[in-house]
């Protein structure tokens, strides 16, 4: 599996919007770093804001490239990916 | 077929079953949803009513994956017709939020499947309501499991 090497684009909305601080970021992982899961334990310990925002993993959601994706989604480099609370649209 | 937009402005109910039934004399039944704001208690402050809701989105996704819901439906009714109109932005008590209005030959495809597209739109669709309090303040609403609940049942 290819190492995710190029930079991903981060989208964070709602309350994850908020505690990170941006509504998106441009971060390039480790090459460890290659599903979603992983991604979100390594954004975690980034800094204070971060390990904020996924404090309760269990609460947070994800999209990969506009669709939704599960923790064992494997990343590719330059995809967008997306974190947020479950939707209460309608 | 389908008519899908997301948008910050309301909508008008009558106009929009009326486009969707003008010069047809297939259809037997229109199903129609409305939702609207409800001047509710916050749901972390009881004592106080909201004030307004915010409903956020991620607009990159949010037609496609009212997009996928629609195309679900089609395929599992036989519909004529199709209109799901979501607001975004600040809404005050009373506003309108969501429009899903379907056309079918018969009742039963109309009013199941208008009932099914409200129930997946508040479950997969990438929407985040915020109540606004009296005081400036906001608190995000949580997901229930009661629309779990209602979008499993299909």
């Amino acid at each position: 599996m290819a190492a995710v090497t190029k930079p991903l684009t981060v989208l964070y909305f709602a309350w994850l919007r908020e505690r990170v601080g941006v509504s998106e970021e441009t971060l390039t992982p480790p090459p460890e770093v290659r599903t979603v899961a992983e991604l979100a334990v390594w954004l975690a310990g980034l800094d204070e804001r971060h390990a904020a925002a996924f404090k309760d993993r269990k609460t947070v959601r994800c999209a990969v490239n506009q669709e939704f994706a599960d923790p064992s989604t494997v990343l590719s480099p330059g995809d967008e990916v997306a974190f947020f609370p479950p939707v209460t649209g309608g | 077929m389908a008519k899908i937009l997301v948008q910050t402005g309301d909508f008008d109910v009558g106009a929009e079953i009326a486009v969707l039934t003008a010069g047809r004399t297939d259809i037997g039944g229109l199903g129609c949803f409305v939702g609207i704001v409800r001047e509710d208690k916050a749901h972390d402050a009881p004592d106080r009513p909201i004030q307004a809701l915010t409903l956020e989105h991620y607009p990159a996704m949010t037609a496609r994956a009212i997009g996928r819901i629609v195309e679900e439906a089609e395929r599992r009714w036989s519909l004529l017709g199709c209109t799901v109109i979501h607001r975004v932005g600040r809404m005050l008590p009373g506003e309108n939020i969501v429009l899903v209005a379907t056309a079918a030959p018969h009742r039963q495809a109309a009013l199941d499947s208008t009932a099914f597209l409200i129930d997946w739109l508040k479950t997969k669709a990438p929407f985040w309501k915020r109540e606004e309090l009296p005081d400036g303040a906001g608190a995000w609403v949580e997901a229930r499991a009661e629309d779990d609940a209602a979008a499993a049942r299909w």
